[in-house]
């Protein structure tokens, strides 16, 4: 939100530093004072929560490093030798392992956040478009540190995964060989993996940057969807959301807690703690739960389409699923931002949700008789929801009437028993 | 600047020279640019180590009719089984028809040698390595996405594109084989 900043130096040193790099200044722009709108429910506090696991991946990563070994016939003992002898190294170990799992599920409902609010339409594509982006680099990463255990889920989990490109006609070979380094997932495989888990999270990190960058020319979006329309609809962010967002990372922390202290494996597999062996692959290899319901979909695509062969349409199909994400804002035609005042979206969308939750389940069934169906009917309505429900509900849907303004909305959910006396908005 | 400041020589003939030194500066850039990312993109191939192991010998007089063994070649797993006469002649009794990727038993095959089978173990789907003597086919299923091959490794359901991929390989004498 373009705005004068309030800020005037309070010391000699204060105005020193501002006339050379105004840091002080930006930060009470950005950090403090930055106006936010009242009315934002808990929903609205996953972005610092992911920015917490941001920070923990990284910080905890940063440790596992130092003990690490990114060498096939090392790399499985070193982990187990940092769960076992490394000062603290179950807890740190458990943290980062768990701390993915706790990362995908805030990303999955901030996302669930925006598709709901309409958060991604008008005049915040790019925001929405940078967190798709976001949303590839950390299934990148997460991908690549699954590998670095070297057992047999990491390695047949590399093995499966790389030969998806694999399936792109003429170049897909070459460009595997280059992936792998080799004929095989191998040593310069997990080498490179580690190299680059290394990297991107400071990628994302400056991805988040420039999405709270956009954010920040608009300002949030709100529960209503209406927009801000004077500074009396907005509270400054510190102390207000500051404090707000901390107690929900404290409450997030809770479950995240449990896991890493109780129960470390139980989102895993326990073929994971049988090293590598490129010789057997495990009876019934599934990926990790974040990754479930892509893993559907690729699997449905068992059948040719036209002159394209299962395997590069299940692939097709698997890309396409994130790929048309990033034209959602595009594809939703419905002026109306907030899906509380679309009364038939509440419904596509509620089923959307059931849906990929349906999905996560079907990835982790085996690939046999009636789970390929339902894999089918449960694709087919991933891709129906983002390319006909939403272009069409726009044009046939009669939205509820909005409030005026977010005041408006406030007030009248507070103070609708006494309807009866006039609403004076003069305090 | 100064020529900002000169409408005459934003005019000026020289005006097409300049563009063109530009575009020619750019072009000498971008391609400098390109030979700079090459090696660095061209360091992940597969190095010379890998490819110093691109042919090998294995003795297959160690393996009994119906047995098999998987050994290692380029870093991938490969099958090398001892058919047994029923499932030789099951693969050739197959019509042509019925698979999804037409191959003769004695196109997967050498000449003299048909109850040897030697093929990469990686399922052409993504790369899992199917379980032998399983399936409806009798040859080999995959666990990880359900794709089934007979007893000649050809696809017969399932995801998979192609049958299982015999590599290069040819007979030195009737119990040595060179694979690559």
């Amino acid at each position: 939100m373009a705005h004068e900043s309030s800020y005037v130096p309070g010391n000699f040193v204060e105005k020193w530093i501002d006339d050379r790099l105004p840091i002080i200044r930006w930060s009470k722009e950005h950090l403090m004072d930055y106006p936010t709108p009242k009315n934002l429910n808990y929903w609205w506090t996953f972005g610092a929560i992911l920015a917490f696991m941001l920070a923990v991946q990284i910080i905890t990563g940063i440790v596992l490093a130092m003990h690490y070994t990114p060498q096939i016939g090392l790399a499985f003992d070193s982990v187990e030798h940092i769960r076992r002898d490394v000062n603290g190294g179950r807890i740190i170990q458990s943290v980062h392992a768990t701390g993915a799992s706790m990362f995908f599920a805030a990303m999955y409902i901030h996302m669930f956040r925006g598709l709901y609010f309409g958060s991604y339409k008008a005049p915040r594509e790019v925001i929405w478009i940078l967190g798709v982006l976001l949303f590839v680099l950390v299934v990148t990463t997460a991908f690549m540190g699954y590998v670095l255990p070297w057992g047999q889920m990491s390695f047949w989990a590399a093995t499966v995964i790389t030969n998806i490109v694999g399936a792109i006609p003429v170049i897909g070979t070459p460009i595997l060989e280059l992936l792998r380094g080799g004929f095989a997932v191998d040593n310069a495989t997990l080498n490179r993996f580690f190299s680059l888990h290394y990297l991107l999270p400071f990628v994302i990190a400056a991805v988040v940057a420039l999405h709270i960058w956009a954010l920040h020319v608009p300002g949030n979006n709100n529960p209503i969807g209406v927009e801000v329309k004077s500074s009396r609809e907005t509270v400054p962010f510190h102390p207000y959301y500051t404090m707000k967002d901390l107690f929900a990372v404290v409450v997030f922390c809770i479950p995240f807690a449990w896991f890493a202290f109780f129960a470390p494996d139980i989102l895993g597999h326990p073929d994971n703690y049988i090293m590598a062996n490129s010789q057997v692959t495990p009876a019934h290899i599934v990926p990790e739960w974040y990754f479930l319901p892509f893993y559907a979909i690729l699997r449905a695509i068992d059948f040719n389409i036209l002159f394209i062969d299962s395997k590069l349409g299940g692939v097709i199909f698997f890309a396409g699923a994130i790929l048309v994400l990033f034209v959602v804002p595009w594809l939703d035609t419905s002026k109306v931002r907030s899906g509380t005042f679309r009364p038939i979206f509440k419904w596509f969308f509620w089923l959307f949700i059931a849906n990929f939750v349906f999905l996560t389940w079907l990835g982790s069934a085996p690939a046999e008789g009636i789970y390929v169906l339902l894999s089918k009917v449960a694709t087919a309505y991933y891709f129906i929801y983002f390319l006909i429900v939403l272009p069409l509900l726009g044009r046939f849907e009669t939205p509820r009437p909005l409030p005026t303004s977010i005041s408006e909305a406030v007030l009248a959910k507070h103070e609708s028993p006494v309807t009866a006396q006039p609403v004076t908005a003069s305090h | 600047m100064a020529t900002q400041s000169n409408p005459a020589l934003q005019d000026a003939p020289q005006a097409g020279r300049r563009d063109f030194l530009y575009i020619a500066t750019a072009a000498v850039g971008a391609v400098g640019v390109a030979g700079a990312v090459w090696p660095l993109i061209n360091q992940l191939n597969p190095d010379a180590s890998v490819l110093a192991l691109a042919s090998i010998e294995f003795d297959l007089s160690g393996i009994a009719t119906g047995q098999s063994v998987t050994i290692k070649w380029r870093g991938l797993p490969v099958f090398v089984r001892n058919r047994t006469p029923e499932e030789v002649a099951a693969a050739l009794a197959v019509p042509m028809s019925d698979l999804k990727d037409p191959q003769t038993d004695q196109e997967r095959t050498k000449a003299g040698h048909e109850q040897w089978l030697i093929m990469i173990a990686n399922c052409t789907h993504l790369g899992c390595i199917p379980v032998g003597e399983s399936g409806e086919f009798g040859g080999w299923a995959c666990p990880c996405h359900g794709s089934q091959f007979d007893t000649a490794g050809r696809i017969r359901k399932g995801p998979a594109p192609t049958n299982l991929v015999v590599p290069p390989y040819e007979f030195i004498s009737d119990t040595l084989v060179q694979i690559g």
